[in-house]
C-alpha cells in the first residue's frame, strides 16, 4: 500500500503535514505557547533589526533566501522559517511548492492562494475521520468547488491534488482538468460525490496524467456507467500510476490492456474486483515491471475447475521481480494464492484484508515473506495465523487486524493471544490497529515492552466496556504501560472498560501524543481534564459516547487552539456549554449537529459537537442539521 | 433492518426451549448480557463469561444495547464490500429448492433475512417430500457439505436407498428477482 487510507488515517505518507515534502499552512504544529494565527501581512515576529521601516527590503537577501529556502520541504520547517521576519516570511511563502491544508475549512481559499504564489501541489484534507462511521449528517460540507475556484487562476501550473475525505462532484472533476494544462497526479482518498463521468473527464482531459489514485472512495453507481478507461488518449503514454479499486463499475477490459501496454513507466496498478485471474495473467504480461498490483478479484471467470489453473499463473508473479506490494485479493478462491509464491520473498507490504482467510490459507504463504513491513489481514485467520506472522516477519512495521464481522456481538476471532506472539516476533513494529473481542492488559504490557518504537497504537475491543478477560479488571493499567514505555507514540486509540485512571496515566506520559479517540471511556470529567493538561501536543481528539460534561469541555479553552479539531458525539454536553465555548473562543468555529428532530424543538442537549480553530470564521455552507455557535 | 432484526430474533425464541446452556437450569442470561440478535451458541459463552464478571462496570452507566452508530470504528467501505460479497450468496439463495430434473421446480418463499453473524435459515422443499425442511446455510462450509446434508435429509423418502440416484437431483433455489438458478455458480461465502 502507498500508506492507503484505513480504518481512521495513515493514508499515502504525503498526506501527513510532518512527512517530508509537504507543508502546512495555518499555525503551528504544536507547543503550548499561542500560536500567531495571524497569517497575512502581519506575520512573522520583530521586524528586521536594524533598518529603519522606510528602507526598500534587500533584494539581494532575498533571492538568497529564496533560493536557501527551496530546500526546506517539510511542513514544521517551512512554518518555522516563515515566522523569523517578514522578508523570510515573504520568501517563504513565493518558495512553497506544496500547499497542505489540514482542515478546508481552516482558512479561505482565497486567502492561502493570496500568501503562496508559487504552488504547484495541494493537498486538502475535510470531513473528520467519525465521518467514516456515518456519524456525519449528509451533506454536511466539505466540497472541494470553492477551493478549485480560487485555485485555478492562482496556479495554471498546478500538478497535483490530493483530496481526504472531501466531496468532490463530476463538475468538479471537470474544473480540474479546464484548470491545469499540465496537471500531472490525482489523489482521492475517501471521497464521494464522482462517478464514472467525472473520471472519464479527468483521462480525457489531463493529457498529461502521471498519477490517477482512487483510494477507498465512495463512487457514484450511475445507471449507465461510463467507460471512463478508454477516454486516455492514445498520446497518453506517462501514466505512472491508476489505482481504481473502488470503482465499483466495469471498464472495458481492452482498453485497459491497451493502456497498460503504452505506458513503459506504469508501476502502480490496481484493479477492481471485474478484473479476473486471466485477465490479470495479461495485464501482468505487459507490465513487467510494477511495483504495486491490486489483484482485483483474483477468482476465474468460470466457476471452479472450467478456469485457469495455478500453475498457469504463477509464472507471472515469477516473471514480476520487482512487485514489492501485493492487495487486492477480493474475491479470492485461497487455491490460486499459491501463484504468488515467486514473488513473496520480496514483498514488503501485502494487505489481504478483503479476504475471508484462514490461517491454514495464509499460513504458508507467510511463511515466505521475510521481508514484509506492512500487513492487512482479516482476522479470520485467527491467533494462529498471527502467530505464523509473528514467527516470520520480524521485520514487520505495521499490522492492521480487521474484523471479518465488524459486530459487537460477534465472536471475535484473534485476541490477547494473538496480540502477545505479534509482540514477541515482531520487534520493529511502528504501527498497529486490531480488532479483537477478548483482551488482556498482560497482553498489551508486553506490546509496550517489546515494541518500543510504537507510534500508532489503535487497539479497539469490539465489545463495549470489555475489562480484561481474564482478570476481570479495566485494561487502564494495559493503554498506561503503552503511553509510559512507547516513548514515541503519536496516536493512540483506546477501547475496552477504562476509568479515569487510564487518562490520568495518557495526561502524565503521553506528551508526544497528536491523536487521541476515545470510545465508552472514563468515569468522568476528570479523564478530558487529565488529557488537555497533560498531552501537550495534542492536535486532534475524537471521543463518543463517554460521560464527560460542559464542564470537561471547558477543560479545554486554554487548548483548543494548539488543537486541529475536537469532535465529541453522545457525551454529556448542552448547548450552554458548547456556547460559552464559542463566545470565548473568536476564531473557533463551534459546530452542533442535532438529531433528526420531528418535533423542530430546540433541545439543550448537544448530541454532535465538532470544533476547530479557524481563520475563515462561520462556514457559510452548513446544511440545516449543522448550528454554528 | 428492523425487520430482519425481529426475524432472527423470533427464531431465537423459538429456539431456546431447545437451547444448550452451560449453568445451572432455572438461571436466565441475566440484563448486562447483550441482548439478541445473538445466536445461542454466542448466548452461552456469554453466560459463562458472566460468571467472571459479576461487577457491574461503575465506570459508564448501563449503556444501551441495541447497535450503536458507527461502532465498531470500520468504515462503511470495508462493511459494504463484505456485505456486496455475501448479499451476492445471500441474496441468492434466500430458499433453496431441490427439484428432479425433469420437473418444473416448486418455489418455496424466500425470507430474505441476512442476520450478520446470527444463522441464515431458509426453506428446503424436495419434490415428493411429504413435508419441508430448514437448514442453517451457515453451518455449512462449501456446496458438496451443503448437497450432502440436504441429501441426508431428503432422499430417505423415496424408499430404499439404492433406489434413489443422487445426481438425478439439482438443487435449486429462487433469487431476489424471483429467478430459479442453479445452487453453486456463486462463491460460497
Amino acid at each position: 500500500m502507498s500508506g492507503a487510507a484505513e480504518e481512521a488515517d495513515s493514508p499515502p505518507t504525503h498526506m501527513s503535514e510532518d512527512s517530508p515534502g509537504s507543508s502546512s499552512s495555518g499555525g503551528s504544529g504544536g507547543g503550548r505557547r499561542t500560536p500567531d494565527l495571524r497569517g497575512g501581512d502581519n506575520g512573522g515576529g520583530p521586524r528586521a533589526s536594524s533598518s529603519s521601516s522606510s528602507a526598500p527590503p534587500d533584494q539581494v537577501l532575498d533571492n538568497v533566501l529564496e533560493s536557501v529556502l527551496e530546500f526546506l520541504t517539510a511542513a514544521r520547517d517551512r512554518n518555522a522559517a516563515s515566522l523569523v521576519c517578514r522578508s523570510w516570511y515573504r520568501a517563504e511563502a513565493q518558495t512553497r511548492r506544496e500547499l497542505f491544508i489540514g482542515n478546508c475549512y481552516a482558512v479561505d481559499p482565497r486567502r492561502a492562494v493570496a500568501r503562496f504564489r508559487a504552488v504547484a501541489a495541494v493537498v486538502l484534507k475535510g470531513k473528520p475521520r467519525f465521518a467514516d462511521f456515518s456519524l456525519l449528517p449528509d451533506g454536511w460540507g466539505a466540497n472541494v468547488k470553492p477551493w478549485l475556484e480560487a485555485l485555478g487562476p492562482a496556479y495554471p501550473c498546478l500538478e497535483r491534488i490530493c483530496l481526504k475525505r472531501m466531496t468532490v462532484t463530476d463538475d468538479d472533476l471537470g474544473l480540474v482538468a479546464r484548470s491545469f494544462p499540465g496537471f500531472q497526479e490525482l489523489s482521492l482518498v475517501c471521497c464521494d460525490g464522482f462517478s464514472t463521468l467525472g473520471l472519464a473527464v479527468i483521462a480525457e482531459g489531463c493529457r498529461h496524467l502521471r498519477v490517477l489514485d482512487l483510494i477507498e472512495d465512495y463512487v457514484d453507481q450511475e445507471d449507465e456507467a461510463v467507460d471512463w478507461i478508454s477516454k486516455f488518449p492514445v498520446s497518453n503514454t506517462s501514466l505512472e500510476s491508476l489505482m481504481f479499486d473502488c470503482v465499483g463499475a466495469p471498464f472495458n477490459f481492452e482498453a485497459l490492456e491497451a493502456l497498460v501496454a503504452r505506458s513503459p513507466s506504469l508501476r502502480r496498478l490496481r484493479v477492481n474486483h471485474h478484473v479476473s485471474v486471466e485477465q490479470l495473467r495479461r495485464l501482468m504480461a505487459r507490465a513487467p515491471q510494477l511495483t504495486h498490483l491490486g489483484t482485483g478479484a483474483f477468482r476465474p471467470e468460470a466457476p471452479q475447475g472450467e478456469g485457469m489453473s495455478v500453475s498457469e499463473l504463477a509464472p507471472s508473479f515469477a516473471a514480476s521481480t520487482s512487485i514489492v506490494c501485493l492487495s487486492g485479493f477480493q474475491e479470492v478462491n485461497p487455491e490460486y494464492l499459491p501463484a504468488i509464491y515467486p514473488v513473496c520473498g520480496n514483498l514488503t507490504s501485502l494487505n489481504v484484508s478483503f479476504a475471508s482467510l484462514t490461517a491454514e490459507d495464509l499460513t504458508p504463504v507467510i511463511r515466505q515473506c521475510h521481508k514484509l513491513q506492512t500487513f492487512w489481514v482479516l482476522d479470520t485467520v485467527g491467533d494462529e495465523g498471527l502467530r505464523a506472522v509473528a514467527e516470520t516477519c520480524s521485520d514487520l512495521r505495521e499490522l492492521r487486524v480487521f474484523p471479518l464481522d465488524a459486530t459487537e456481538d460477534s465472536d471475535g476471532s484473534v485476541s490477547d493471544v494473538g496480540l502477545q506472539a505479534i509482540s514477541e516476533g515482531c520487534r520493529k513494529l511502528e504501527s498497529i490497529l486490531y480488532f479483537c473481542q477478548r483482551m488482556t492488559n498482560a497482553a498489551v504490557v508486553a506490546m509496550s515492552n517489546n515494541c518500543p518504537d510504537l507510534v500508532v497504537f489503535r487497539l479497539c475491543i469490539m465489545g463495549r466496556h470489555r475489562p480484561d478477560r481474564i482478570t476481570g479488571e479495566p485494561m487502564d493499567d494495559g493503554f498506561g504501560a503503552i503511553v509510559k514505555n512507547c516513548k514515541k507514540l503519536t496516536r493512540l486509540s483506546v477501547s475496552g472498560l477504562l476509568t479515569d485512571k487510564a487518562f490520568a496515566y495518557i495526561g502524565q506520559y503521553g506528551k508526544l501524543i497528536k491523536t487521541l479517540s476515545l470510545a465508552f471511556s472514563g468515569n468522568s470529567d476528570l479523564s478530558l481534564q487529565f488529557l488537555f493538561e497533560g498531552c501537550t501536543r495534542l492536535q486532534k481528539l475524537e471521543v463518543r459516547d463517554s460521560p464527560f460534561s460542559d464542564r470537561g469541555l471547558l477543560c479545554g479553552l486554554d487548548y483548543f487552539y494548539n488543537m486541529r479539531f475536537l469532535w465529541m458525539n453522545s457525551c454529556r454536553l448542552t448547548m450552554r456549554g458548547c456556547r460559552e465555548v464559542a463566545q470565548r473562543m473568536p476564531n473557533l468555529v463551534v459546530e452542533v449537529m442535532e438529531e433528526q428532530n420531528e418535533d423542530k424543538v430546540e433541545t439543550e442537549t448537544v448530541d454532535k459537537l465538532y470544533l476547530y480553530r479557524s481563520l475563515a470564521g462561520p462556514r457559510g455552507d452548513a446544511p440545516p442539521l449543522v448550528k454554528i455557535l | 433492518m428492523a425487520a430482519a432484526m425481529s426475524y432472527v430474533h423470533a427464531d431465537v425464541e423459538n429456539l431456546k426451549a431447545t437451547e444448550l446452556r452451560l449453568g445451572l437450569p432455572g438461571v436466565e442470561e441475566s440484563d448486562k448480557m447483550p441482548s439478541p440478535p445473538s445466536t445461542p451458541r454466542a448466548g452461552t459463552k456469554r453466560a459463562l463469561a458472566g460468571e467472571h464478571r459479576e461487577v457491574e462496570p461503575k465506570a459508564a452507566p448501563p449503556a444501551a444495547k441495541a447497535q450503536v452508530v458507527g461502532w465498531p470504528p470500520v468504515r462503511s467501505y470495508r462493511k459494504s464490500c463484505f456485505q456486496q460479497a455475501s448479499s451476492k450468496t445471500k441474496e441468492a439463495a434466500p430458499a433453496p429448492v431441490v427439484v428432479k430434473q425433469e420437473e418444473a421446480a416448486v418455489a418455496a418463499a424466500p425470507p430474505a433475512a441476512a442476520a450478520a453473524g446470527g444463522s441464515l435459515y431458509v426453506k428446503v422443499s424436495m419434490d415428493g417430500a411429504p413435508y419441508l425442511r430448514k437448514i442453517d446455510l451457515k453451518m455449512y462450509k462449501g456446496y458438496r457439505e451443503l448437497r450432502e446434508a440436504l441429501e441426508a435429509m431428503f432422499l430417505g423418502f423415496s424408499g430404499d436407498a439404492g433406489s434413489v440416484n443422487p445426481s438425478d437431483f439439482a438443487v435449486t433455489y429462487e433469487d431476489k428477482d424471483g429467478d430459479l438458478m442453479l445452487v453453486g455458480d456463486v462463491p460460497f461465502g
